[in-house]
């Protein structure tokens, strides 16, 4: 074949999960408008690559009826001008062009933005806030890392990769035969297909991550702990003792933790605690901690989001300035309140995913989508636009879960605009039909 | 008779394969609807694998097929099932001021499903 049909994209990303793997390299057949081989990629990956072709759909449904994309703008545009109580949620599986667009829309509408940091590492923000992040890049890891923990997750199966290409088997400047340099750790409730890999599995009771992770900080601290914690975990002192002793004498240690912390009883607590023992342990050692994240730009809006408005998710701009709001302004939250009229989901399924309060009222309001594919939500959606898939067919930018930004370069074209394109669409025509952000309702009279 | 017991949600590979050929899709739809259970758990209930059981919570509830585990990789007492849209339902909406509702450690109740009817 030749370069007209066949194109081989080097270096190309993977946006699959939180890794973003850049060193993909694509065989794009050009005619069918598909990828058809994506050396290196992992399990995920190749199932990402081989799915994202171009499907024949319509540019956009309005109520159903097939419409052009710049008919789905001004639907679009017409409902969030008229809603009270807009909300943006969704945005980890688009470009950081994208979403700072969004963030835009929000601001203009005085409207509540999300992300879906909200209903996965969400409670690891709120402990960043509190108590601070002692991190490193997965270079770092890579290069320096001589005892490794995993914490809550399973990445053989959710992040492959990051086993080989940072953390366990992958060699470096510190660690130069790879998995013989590093010990490994994991700490989950149950046996995945993560824990073969560990040289020691630590099986805790569910719900007794606070107290394990409780209790290595009192032993890091040289504080006494009562042989009992065993019965409350599942793990012995001795294993405990023996794991601070490690931890301690460790040259560069890493506590790499899953959603096993943060959709857990305790949440932002768990997340907390660990952070606080990474820190605690500076005082031997270097030791970093690092959420694992599922999305491929999950990163890039914490960093977007924060960089416009101050924080990472769960943002109001009613009252015509962001507010930060946990428990309030989170989108399960609003949702599940029946709080608001409108929804904009950029990239995401929320009627897949969210508990049943909020997909019903979800199914009450008019609903906006922005998805390469059919989803329940752009199912039940008013205006349902179809895009091109970021990293596969557009370029921009996205951070890996490291916070490490990265480039995209795109295998083939699409005929269905990105992101960006259709929001900077909403963007310019809510701009016309307010004339400027929208003022918030002056609440001052009624206080009286 | 129901029972009580524990449920985790997570990803699995088969689900993130799945997800990527569309959320409506068969496989993803397959994948999502099975949970898993302890060999001893599923023997003494009287299940196999592919039989049918009803799992509830005070979110909701949802019609799984069972996959068996032997204890070392799944303890008695414990499920685990791929994050999807009927995990979603035993959810609540109950974030605890948090943003984050619970997905994993939640008790739920579960029973057989026979055909003809629940018993």
């Amino acid at each position: 074949m030749s370069e007209d049909t066949v194109r081989v994209v080097s270096d190309a990303t993977c946006t699959f999960c939180g890794c973003v793997c850049d060193d993909m390299v694509l065989t794009v057949d050009l005619q069918q408008h598909k990828i058809t081989k994506s050396q290196n990629a992992c399990v995920l990956g190749k199932a990402w690559f081989k799915e994202h072709s171009i499907e024949e759909r319509p540019f956009a449904l309005i109520g159903g009826r097939e419409a052009s994309t710049e008919e789905g703008i001004e639907a679009a545009a017409q409902i969030l001008v008229n809603a009270r109580f807009p909300i943006i949620y969704g945005l980890s599986d688009t470009t950081c062009e994208a979403q700072r667009v969004a963030v835009a829309i929000a601001d203009m509408i005085g409207g509540n933005l999300d992300t879906t940091t909200s209903v996965c590492h969400g409670p690891s923000g709120i402990a960043f806030q509190g108590v601070g992040e002692s991190t490193a890049t997965l270079g770092e890891i890579k290069n320096r890392a001589d005892l490794v923990i995993f914490w809550g997750g399973n990445p053989a199966e959710a992040h492959p990769r990051l086993f080989t290409r940072y953390a366990v088997t992958a060699k470096g400047m510190h660690v130069p035969q790879g998995r013989k340099d590093r010990t490994v750790v994991l700490v989950d409730v149950r046996r995945t297909a993560s824990t073969p890999v560990a040289d020691i599995f630590l099986q805790v009771k569910p719900r007794s991550d606070f107290e394990v992770l409780w209790a290595l900080r009192a032993l890091v601290k040289g504080k006494r702990v009562d042989p009992s914690i065993e019965q409350r975990t599942g793990i012995s002192l001795a294993v405990l003792e023996d794991l601070v002793a490690r931890m301690k004498s460790c040259q560069f240690g890493a506590l790499l933790f899953g959603m096993g912390l943060t959709m857990n009883r305790g949440r932002h607590f768990n997340a907390g605690a660990l952070l606080a023992l990474a820190t605690d342990l500076n005082e031997f050692t270097h030791f970093v901690a690092a959420p694992v994240r599922g999305h491929g730009n999950v990163t890039g809006a914490d960093n977007v989001v924060s960089w416009q408005t101050g924080y990472p998710f769960g943002v109001n701009f009613s009252r015509g300035f962001p507010r930060f709001g946990p428990g309030e302004f989170t989108t399960v939250d609003v949702l599940s309140r029946g709080d608001a009229d409108a929804a904009m989901i950029i990239a995401s399924d929320p009627a897949s995913n969210f508990p049943q309060p909020a997909i019903e009222h979800l199914k009450r309001i008019p609903v906006i989508t922005l998805d390469p594919k059919t989803t329940i939500t752009s199912q039940l959606a008013q205006v349902a636009f179809t895009t091109s898939t970021y990293g596969i067919n557009t370029p921009g930018t996205v951070y890996r879960m490291d916070n490490v930004p990265i480039t995209l370069r795109p295998a083939f074209e699409s005929p269905y605009p990105g992101d960006e394109q259709i929001l900077t669409g909403i963007r310019t025509r809510v701009h016309e039909l307010l004339g400027g952000n929208r003022l918030p309702v002056d609440t001052s009279a009624a206080s009286l | 008779m129901a029972e009580k017991m524990l449920l985790i949600g997570g990803r699995s590979s088969k689900q993130g394969t799945a997800l990527c050929a569309g959320k409506l899709g068969e496989e993803y739809l397959d994948v999502t609807s099975t949970v898993e259970m302890n060999a001893e758990d599923m023997a003494r209930l009287g299940l196999q694998n592919e039989s049918r059981v009803r799992v509830w919570t005070p979110g909701g509830e949802a019609v799984l097929r069972c996959k068996s585990r032997e204890t070392k990789d799944l303890p008695p007492g414990m499920l685990f099932m791929a994050y999807g849209p009927l995990s979603s339902r035993l959810m609540t909406g109950d974030t605890a001021g948090s943003g984050m509702p619970l997905s994993k450690n939640l008790d739920v109740e579960i029973e057989p499903v026979r055909d003809g009817g629940l018993t």
